[in-house]
């Protein structure tokens, strides 16, 4: 077969997955790395340490509500902080286009800075390559994070049991939408604004009065909120039924995917993240959000189930039911 | 006449005055649901009622409008898709254009993944071709004008409500002195086509639920020579789960009463007469001409060429492109899911080599084809 990466592949839906279950899971070899959650667990003496890397191609850097800078922290310390770990250390690498804006940088990295501030993390290593002109876009960024896990918590996206409410923080879509709005020759326009942010305080917070009923913590970046759903449908094989008229956007998010084609299920978020709890305490966890402005509009949006295992269906206003599946294809490229 | 919805709000106002929700009420679940107990209250006998357009196809599978069909109903999928209808033939020539060197497509989205005869606009994207995703065909004249030293071809698809914004593109580049834009026209009237369906004895449809977008171009009068001459109810429909119910009401009614007449439910939206601006604008710059359509064949009159005034905007001339009819079979059953004779779960390469990721035929490419509503809500 004479087959090539194409952009399916980096768009976090059913190709990514699969290139990463037949080609990097088989030849790496790692039971740490194959359950793929967003952050690897290990045991180093007595610590338990979260372990996470993540790069970042956004096109354009500069978008409302944030840059490709804070991005980059917010990616990582997040990842980290989706185990129940509280991130400490990062690293940042670039690699820079040829002919980029020295003033253009300086506001990448005072970003950086900034976000790692608000994180409480410390960039305590780097790298900075330049490559000739049309050989990379603008800049490229990755970043590597470090974080310990203090509490005995076992969160992980295998975790979720039959009952469970499924809560998400707050309106999906925003991050995705901010970045169609602003890549090429799209004329719509609207107040969007990515949500892009870190979220280890508000997850510490919600962990220390519920740490031990809160099964499952995932972030729904690329691919979005039915994707990320599906993976943790999969790794804990149980279904998840979702309310569609209980799912959190804005009017105006809602509008601009109706104009352009787009589900706001598959569309990525950078500040916003899933939480399965038990049924008993849901109510307490939302009040826990709600008090942050990270949680303002979080919401119940559906529940566990025995039934279809591995799935994720979602019940209509109507009463009528249907199958979400994975992102298939890209429904939009850099966006992260 | 007071419109359908006035027993919701008359005259588009509610009780306390305040003006009607006119996106949200079509949404609403309990007139939905209202609507689908007054049609199975109806007990209709069976009958099979064809929706048209893709997005009527999206919204059955998104709202599980199948669920609330009395026992007999059957709907079924038509070729309202500008995707799923366009030829191998057609896509091999968007192909060839792909490939010619210093030369800029520029598409609608859902095309780049059509399979034509032996590659895909999405391999060529990959082997280096430049192709790139537009929303109107007048951002492409834009890309023209900012890359005087390439050739910019926009892969022209869609019908009455897609081409006359396509014929203001041409206008514009030659108002503007844009001389290295051209299309290749693949352009596709409803009309004709609907009339070879019904006329098809392997077809059977009882009842047309009409498409909103392009009756809101070409008005509903544009139906009347197909309701006399083949006796066949059809009903324009507009897109929310509360239209469809509705328009289904209004096809049942005429079938129980044996009447067949063009009727509008999507009222809000659509006119007896056609929009007669943009139907102005469209013939200035093309012309019907014969069109093949994948899975119905050829048609007389069911496409579009550009005219002779307009030449020089016209890809196939000004780049020397020919088209070549395909005969590879692929064992594809398109054809017979867009005249509405299987459904896509019964195509035998459904779910199996055919998926969206990797689609075989234009039905499982298009969001908004039938395979693929079916393949993402309901398998």
């Amino acid at each position: 077969m004479n087959e090539k990466i194409t952009l399916d592949h980096g768009s976090g839906g059913r190709a990514s997955h699969d290139l990463i279950k037949n080609l990097l899971l088989q030849v790496f070899n790692s039971k740490t790395l194959a359950p793929m959650e967003d952050s690897a667990l290990v045991q180093i003496g007595q610590e338990k340490i979260a372990f996470s890397t993540d790069s970042f191609v956004v096109d354009p850097i500069f978008f409302p509500g944030g840059n490709i800078g804070d991005l980059a922290i917010n990616g990582t310390v997040n990842d980290i902080a989706m185990r129940g770990a509280q991130p400490l250390y990062i690293s940042v690498a670039m690699i820079i286009e040829e002919g980029f804006p020295i003033s253009d940088l300086e506001k990448v990295i005072q970003s950086i800075k900034k976000s790692a501030d608000i994180a409480e993390v410390e960039i305590i290593t780097g790298d900075t390559k330049v490559v000739p002109k049309g050989k990379a876009d603008k800049i490229f960024i990755n970043t590597t994070g470090i974080g310990v896990l203090r509490q005995n918590f076992d969160i992980s996206a295998a975790n979720a049991v039959p009952g469970d409410h499924v809560i998400l923080s707050g309106t999906m879509a925003d991050h995705g939408v901010t970045i169609v709005s602003k890549q090429e020759g799209l004329q719509i326009s609207g107040n969007f604004q990515s949500d892009s942010a870190a979220l280890n305080h508000i997850i510490q917070k919600l962990l220390g009065h519920a740490q031990h009923h809160i099964h499952v913590l995932r972030d729904p970046t690329r691919g979005g909120v039915a994707t990320t759903l599906n993976e943790i449908a999969e790794s804990s094989k149980m279904g998840i039924r979702l309310k569609e008229d209980s799912l959190p956007i804005r009017n105006d998010v809602r509008g601009a995917c109706e104009l352009l084609g787009l589900d706001p299920l598959y569309l990525a978020n950078e500040g916003k993240f899933l939480i399965f709890v038990e049924p008993s305490v849901s109510e307490q966890v939302i009040q826990i959000l709600k008090e942050d402005k990270l949680g303002k509009d979080s919401q119940i949006i559906g529940q566990v189930t025995e039934e279809n295992p591995g799935k994720v269906l979602i019940d209509s206003p109507l009463g009528t039911s249907r199958l979400l599946d994975m992102l298939h294809g890209t429904p939009l490229p850099r966006i992260c | 006449m007071a419109p359908w919805y006035s027993f919701i709000f008359p005259s588009h106002k509610n009780k306390n005055g305040q003006y009607m929700d006119w996106i949200n009420t079509f949404r609403d679940s309990k007139i939905a649901i209202n609507l689908a107990e007054q049609l199975n209250n109806m007990q209709p006998r069976p009958a099979r009622i064809m929706e048209v357009c893709g997005t009527h196809t999206v919204s059955i599978a998104h709202n599980g409008i199948r669920e609330f069909m009395p026992p007999g109903i059957v709907l079924t999928s038509g070729p309202g898709c500008p995707v799923c209808v366009t030829d191998t033939s057609e896509v091999d020539l968007f192909i060839a254009a792909a490939k010619r060197k210093d030369t800029i497509i520029t598409t609608f989205g859902d095309l780049i993944k059509v399979p034509g005869s032996s590659s895909t606009l999405k391999n060529e994207k990959t082997n280096g071709a430049d192709i790139r995703i537009v929303y109107s065909p007048l951002d492409a004249v834009e890309i023209a004008r900012q890359n005087s030293n390439k050739e910019i071809v926009f892969l022209g698809i869609g019908f009455e409500t897609t081409t006359p914004t396509v014929a203001a593109a041409i206008m514009q580049a030659e108002k503007t002195g844009v001389n290295n834009f051209s299309v290749i026209s693949a352009h596709k009237l409803m009309p004709p086509a609907l009339e070879a369906l019904v006329a098809d004895d392997e077809v059977k449809i009882d009842g047309l639920l009409c498409p909103g977008h392009v009756s809101i171009i070409i008005g509903a009068n544009a139906y009347e020579p197909l309701v006399e001459k083949y006796n066949i109810p059809c009903v324009i429909s507009g897109f929310e789960a509360v239209d469809i119910l509705h328009g289904i009401i209004m096809l049942v009614e005429q079938i129980e009463n044996s009447r067949a007449e063009i009727e509008i439910s999507y009222d809000r939206a659509v006119y007896q007469h056609e929009n007669s601006t943009a139907l102005h604008i469209m013939y200035q710059v093309f012309t019907p001409a014969v069109s093949i359509w994948r899975g119905l064949g050829e048609i007389p009159s069911s496409g579009l060429v550009i005219k002779e005034e307009y030449k020089k905007y016209d890809a196939e001339h000004k780049l020397g492109l020919k088209k070549i009819k395909s005969n590879k079979s692929s064992g594809c059953q398109c054809g017979e899911v867009l005249k509405g004779i299987i459904t896509p779960k019964q195509c035998k390469l459904f779910d199996r080599a055919c998926q969206p990721e990797n689609p075989i035929g234009p039905c499982m490419v298009s969001s908004e084809g039938a395979c693929a509503a079916f393949f993402r809500y309901g398998r």
